[in-house]
C-alpha cells in the first residue's frame, strides 16, 4: 500500500522489541466483542489510477461554473482566482503544517495570519480581527453569542433580510438555552444585538447610521454581516458597527459545493477578550527580533474548559492564506476595481433582463445581485434554465428570482441568459 | 543592514513594501456608467499594492519559516499528523467539484451528492453507526453537533431535566466547553490514578445527585483516551450509562487507533465525531480547514442535524431538509459541510480500502508502542502496559536536573523535529504525548528515538543550562509570549 512505509520485516523486528508475539496483543485492552471479524464490509484498496477514475467520473456528472453561464450567488460567489494563489497554498510548508503552536518553526503561518487579520480590519474598518472562523453562518452565530455575553441579554434582533442559511444556523445555536430568542424587527431593552446584513440577502446595500441609533437607544450592539466581501471595495466600511462578520469565500476560495469557506470576524478593541477563535499577535524573540505568536489563549478551551468563551479550537488556516495571497495580488487599486467590475456586470445584467417582457427588477439599489419578478414560479424557471445548461439563480418564494453577476460574467453569458429566459417564460 | 543568511531570509510585512504602480492582477478596464449602489462609494481601503513576482516571493519566503509533515517527523499527540496524499488535492480541484455552488439544482450536482452518499456509507461501516451527518466543520463543531443531538433527543423524549454531562478530567478541553455551549452542566471524573476510567469512579459520578442517574444527559469520552490508553471498562461503563438513560458521546480524535479494526458502536458509543483531517488524511493547512462529520445510532439519527444525502426510489440523490425529518435539531452550518474535505477523505479511503485501513491502525499502534518500548528507561512512563496509537511520557526524571518538558520540546525543534504534544493531558505534570502515525518508517522512528535518548543523556550529563537557550538554529529563538498577551498587537494598524 503506497501510503504505508513499514515493511513486513520491520514490523516483525518491532513486535519483538516491544515484547509481544502478535499485533493483536497490543489491542488486548479492547473487549473481544468490539473487534471486527476479519475486514469491514467495504471495497479493498485501489491504485491511484482507479481512484482517480472513480472520483473523476463523479465530478464529471456535475454542471460546473467553468462550463456554463452562471448567475447564482446568495452568499457564495463565482469569482476568478489568480493561478498563483493555488500554487502558494499547495506548498508543503503551508499545506501540511499544523496549527502554529511552536512559533519558532511556524513564523510563516503566523505572519500570514497577522497579515490576514490586518486585511480584515482594513476592509471592515474595525480595530481588530481574529484568525478566521469556519464560515459566515457560524461567524454570525458566534457574534450573537458574544453580544449576549457582553450585554448579559438573551434576545437577538434581525434588522435586514439575513441569508436564510445563516438564519437557520443562528436558530440552532440559540436553541440550546430556552431563554434565548431571535426575532425580526427593532431592538428593545432585552436585546443583545441587532444583526444587519448589507448588502442584504436580496442584494440591497444599507446605511448603518439608522441602525446605530436604534442600538444606542436601548444599549444593544450592532452586528453587521457581509456575505459578499468584494462589496467592501465599493460600499462604505461599516464603521458604525461593534462587530462585523461574515463570509470571505469570494477572495481566493472556490465555491466547492459550500465549503471549505472562510468566516471572518472583526470588532472594536474593547471587546477583545470576548472574541471567539484564535488571535495572532506581534512580539519579540530572545534576540529582540520581531516575531508572531498565537496569543490570549487564556480565553480558549484547552485552558478554560467549561469556562471558555467558545468551543472553537481551529480556524480556516489554508483558506485564510488563500484570501491573504489573493488580497496581496489585488492590492488597493485591484480590489476596488474588482468591486466596481462586479457592480458593472450586475448593472449590465439588470439592463438586459429588464428588457424581457414580463420581467421586473425589484431592487432600487444593488451591488452585484438583485431580485427579479417573473411571470411564473421561479423554482420551475431555475429547473428549466438548468435543463438548457444555465445555472440561473436562487429561487425565492413565488415568482421571485435572486440573480448575481461577477467579473466572470461575460456579455455572451448575459445574452444567452436573456434569450433562454425569454423562451422559457 | 541585510539580515539574510544562506537560505534564511527576513521578510517584512506587505504594508512595509514599496507601493507598486499597478495591481498584481490585471483586470478589465471599468466602463463609465452610473453607480446603482444607493450609497456614497468608498474611497480608500488602505491596502498595499504589489506586482505578482513580489507577492509570490513574499509568500514563498515566509513558507520557508514553517515546519511541516512533508519536512519530517511530526509526533504531535492527539493530532494525527499523517502524510497528506497529493491525489486527494488533485481530485478536490477538479472543476466538477471545486466549481459547483451549494444551491445549484440537485439535478445538476448528482455526482457531488453521490460522493457524499458514498462517504456516509464508508463512515457508517467503519464506526458501526448508522446515521451520518457530514455537515460539521471541524472536530469541535462535530462535538457541538453530537451533543446537540443528545440534547434534542432528551427534549423530544420529555427528558429535558437531564442536564449533567460526565467527562473525564483528561478529556480534550473542547469537551466541557462544548457541553456548556449546549446548556449542560459538566461533572468531571478523576482518572489520575491509572489514566483510565474506573467503574467505581464512574458510578460515583453517575449517581452523585440522583440514585438512578436520572439527571444525567450523557457522557463525553475519548477512546482511546488522551493518555493513549483504551478504556478497558468501557462496555461496563456504557451499560451503566445506558441503564441510567444517558447517551455516550465519543470524541473521535483518536479513531486512528481503531479504524478498520474496531467499531465504536460495538463498545457502546451512541454518537461520535470523526476528524477527516486526522484519521482520513486531509491536510491540516496550518490550522484548518478541518471537517468533523458525526455518526450516530439509528435511535439518535432522527435528531441529528440536517442535511444528510439520501437516495430516493428513483435512484436520485437528494439532500433532506427539516421538512423531511421534523425531529432534527436543525442546521449547524450553511449548506452541506466542508465538501472539499469530503472529496479528499473519500479519495484516501478508497486508496486504502478495508484492508489498508486495518493496516493503518495496526501500524499506528505498533509505531507508538515501539517508541514507548525504546524510551521507557530514559523517560518516566506514568501508566504501565502497552499503549494504543500514542504514548505518554513525563519530564519527571529530567525535572530534577532543571530541564522541563518545554525544554525537551524546544531541543527537539533544534534537532529538526516538530515536538510532541506537551502539557496535555492536564492530569499529570509535564506530560509529553507522542503520536507517530502509520506513515512513518522504522528508520524514522529510530532516528527520533536516538535524538530523545541523546536529550535524556545530555540532561544527565548536566548540560541543563544549554537547554534553556534552545532552539537557536531556527528563524526565531524562544518568543516573549507574555509581551504578546500583555500588550496585544493584532494587526499592522496597531503596530504602526
Amino acid at each position: 500500500m503506497r501510503y504505508l512505509p513499514q515493511t513486513a520485516n520491520a514490523r516483525k523486528e518491532m513486535l519483538k522489541a516491544v515484547g509481544v508475539s502478535s499485533i493483536d496483543e497490543l489491542f488486548q485492552d479492547i473487549p473481544k466483542t468490539a473487534f471486527v471479524d476479519g475486514l469491514v464490509d467495504l471495497p479493498k484498496h485501489q491504485g491511484e489510477i482507479e481512484v482517480d477514475r472513480d472520483l473523476s467520473a463523479m465530478a464529471a456528472k456535475n454542471m460546473n461554473a467553468d462550463d456554463v453561464p452562471f448567475f447564482l450567488g446568495a452568499g457564495v460567489y463565482n469569482h476568478h482566482i489568480p493561478a498563483s494563489v493555488d500554487y502558494i497554498i499547495q506548498r508543503s510548508e503551508f499545506l501540511t503544517a499544523y496549527t502554529p503552536y511552536q512559533p519558532e518553526i511556524a513564523q510563516g503561518t503566523l505572519q500570514v495570519i497577522f497579515e490576514y487579520q490586518t486585511f480584515i480590519s482594513k476592509l471592515t474598518g474595525q480595530d481588530i480581527a481574529n484568525a478566521s472562523l469556519y464560515d459566515g453562518s457560524t461567524a454570525v452565530s458566534e457574534a450573537a453569542l458574544m453580544a449576549m455575553r457582553i450585554t448579559r441579554r438573551n434576545k437577538v434582533a434581525i434588522g435586514t433580510v439575513l441569508n436564510p442559511e445563516y438564519r437557520k444556523v443562528l436558530n440552532s445555536y440559540m436553541s440550546n438555552y430556552e431563554e434565548r430568542e431571535v426575532f425580526e424587527g427593532d431592538p428593545d431593552g432585552d436585546t443583545a444585538c441587532v444583526i444587519v446584513q448589507s448588502p442584504d440577502f436580496f442584494g440591497s446595500p444599507h446605511k448603518y447610521d439608522k441602525w446605530r441609533k436604534k442600538c444606542d437607544e436601548v444599549g444593544a450592539l450592532l452586528v453587521v454581516v457581509v456575505t459578499e466581501i468584494v462589496s467592501l471595495g465599493l460600499l462604505p466600511a461599516p464603521l458604525e458597527a461593534d462587530i462585523v462578520c461574515g463570509e470571505s469565500q469570494s477572495i481566493g476560495i472556490p465555491m466547492s459545493y459550500g465549503g471549505p469557506h472562510l468566516g471572518f470576524f472583526a470588532c472594536k478593541q474593547k471587546y477583545l477578550r470576548q472574541v471567539p477563535g484564535r488571535l495572532c499577535g506581534m512580539t519579540k524573540d530572545a534576540d529582540g527580533r520581531r516575531s508572531f505568536v498565537l496569543t490570549l489563549s487564556t480565553r480558549e478551551q484547552h485552558i478554560r474548559r467549561e469556562k471558555a468563551t467558545s468551543n472553537i479550537c481551529t480556524n480556516q488556516g489554508l483558506c485564510a492564506l488563500a484570501f491573504t495571497v489573493h488580497m496581496a495580488l489585488l492590492g488597493e487599486d485591484g480590489f476596488k476595481r474588482l468591486a466596481l467590475l462586479n457592480h458593472q456586470a450586475a448593472c449590465r445584467l439588470a439592463e438586459a433582463v429588464s428588457c424581457i417582457d414580463g420581467v421586473k427588477i425589484l431592487n432600487d439599489r444593488f451591488f452585484n445581485e438583485f431580485v427579479i419578478e417573473l411571470p411564473k414560479p421561479s423554482s420551475i424557471v431555475v429547473e428549466d434554465l438548468a435543463t438548457c445548461g444555465i445555472i440561473g439563480g436562487y429561487a425565492l418564494d413565488d415568482n421571485q428570482l435572486l440573480i448575481a453577476a461577477t467579473e466572470m460574467t461575460t456579455d455572451d453569458h448575459i445574452e444567452e441568459f436573456v434569450n433562454t429566459l425569454s423562451e422559457i417564460l | 543592514m541585510n539580515q539574510d543568511r544562506g537560505l534564511h531570509y527576513e521578510e517584512n510585512l506587505l504594508w512595509e513594501k514599496e507601493y507598486s504602480e499597478s495591481s498584481g492582477v490585471d483586470l478589465a478596464e471599468p466602463e463609465d456608467i452610473p453607480l446603482r449602489i444607493g450609497v456614497a462609494p468608498r474611497e480608500e481601503v488602505g491596502l498595499p499594492q504589489l506586482s505578482e513576482p513580489q507577492v509570490v516571493r513574499h509568500f514563498v519566503r515566509m513558507s520557508t519559516w514553517n515546519y511541516s509533515i512533508d519536512h519530517g517527523f511530526f509526533p504531535l499527540g492527539s493530532c494525527t499528523m499523517k502524510h497528506n496524499p497529493r491525489l486527494n488535492e488533485k481530485l478536490a480541484r477538479l472543476s466538477g467539484f471545486a466549481q459547483i455552488h451549494p444551491m445549484q439544482p440537485q439535478s445538476t450536482v448528482q455526482g457531488a451528492l453521490e460522493l457524499m452518499h458514498e462517504l456516509q456509507n464508508w463512515l457508517a461501516e467503519l464506526t458501526g453507526l448508522w446515521g451520518v451527518c457530514l455537515a460539521p466543520s471541524a472536530g469541535a463543531h462535530g462535538e457541538l453537533a453530537g451533543m446537540m443531538t443528545i440534547r434534542r433527543a432528551h427534549e423530544i423524549q420529555g427528558n429535558s431535566k437531564r442536564k449533567i454531562v460526565l467527562t473525564p478530567d483528561s478529556s480534550h478541553g473542547t469537551n466541557p466547553a462544548t457541553a456548556v455551549m449546549c446548556g449542560f452542566e459538566v461533572r468531571s471524573i478523576s482518572t489520575q490514578e491509572t489514566g483510565r476510567l474506573s467503574v467505581e469512579a464512574f458510578k460515583d459520578a453517575l449517581y452523585k445527585t440522583d440514585e438512578n442517574g436520572a439527571d444525567i444527559a450523557g457522557m463525553m469520552v475519548t477512546n482511546p483516551n488522551t493518555c493513549g490508553l483504551f478504556e478497558r471498562n468501557i462496555i461496563e461503563i456504557s451499560d451503566l450509562l445506558h441503564k441510567a438513560g444517558g447517551y455516550f458521546y465519543c470524541d473521535g480524535a483518536n479513531f486512528n487507533a481503531l479504524v478498520g479494526k474496531v467499531r465504536p458502536a460495538d463498545f457502546g458509543v451512541d454518537v461520535m465525531h470523526i476528524n477527516l483531517h486526522k484519521t482520513f488524511s486531509t491536510p491540516h493547512g496550518g490550522g484548518g480547514p478541518g471537517s468533523g462529520p458525526i455518526c450516530c445510532t439509528k435511535d439518535l439519527a432522527q435528531y441529528m442535524p440536517v442535511p444528510r444525502v439520501i437516495k430516493n426510489s428513483k435512484g436520485e440523490y437528494i439532500l433532506e431538509t427539516k421538512e423531511d425529518r421534523s425531529d432534527t435539531l436543525g442546521t449547524l452550518k450553511a449548506f452541506q459541510g466542508q465538501f472539499g474535505m469530503f472529496v479528499r477523505a473519500l479519495s484516501y479511503m478508497k486508496s486504502h480500502g478495508s484492508d489498508g485501513l486495518r493496516q493503518v491502525s495496526e501500524d499506528a499502534v505498533l509505531n507508538a508502542n515501539y517508541i514507548l518500548s525504546q524510551l521507557k528507561d530514559d523517560y518516566h512512563v506514568p501508566y504501565e502496559g502497552s499503549c494504543m496509537h500514542e504514548c505518554l511520557l513525563t519530564d519527571k526524571k529530567q525535572k530534577q536536573y532543571d530541564v522541563t518538558t518545554l525544554d525537551i520540546a524546544k531541543a527537539l525543534v533544534e534537532y529538526g523535529y516538530h515536538p510532541m504534544t506537551i502539557y496535555f493531558p492536564l492530569i499529570l505534570a509535564g506530560t509529553m504525548l507522542i503520536e507517530p502515525t502509520e506513515t512513518e518508517s522504522k528508520d524514522t522512528l529510530e532516528r527520533f528515538i536516538s535524538t530523545m535518548k541523546k536529550i535524556a543523556q545530555d540532561v544527565k550529563d548536566g548540560k541543563n543550562k544549554e537547554f534553556h537557550d534552545l532552539p537557536k538554529s531556527t528563524p526565531r529563538k524562544r518568543l516573549d509570549e507574555v509581551r504578546a498577551a500583555r500588550n496585544p498587537v493584532l494587526n499592522y494598524n496597531i503596530a504602526s
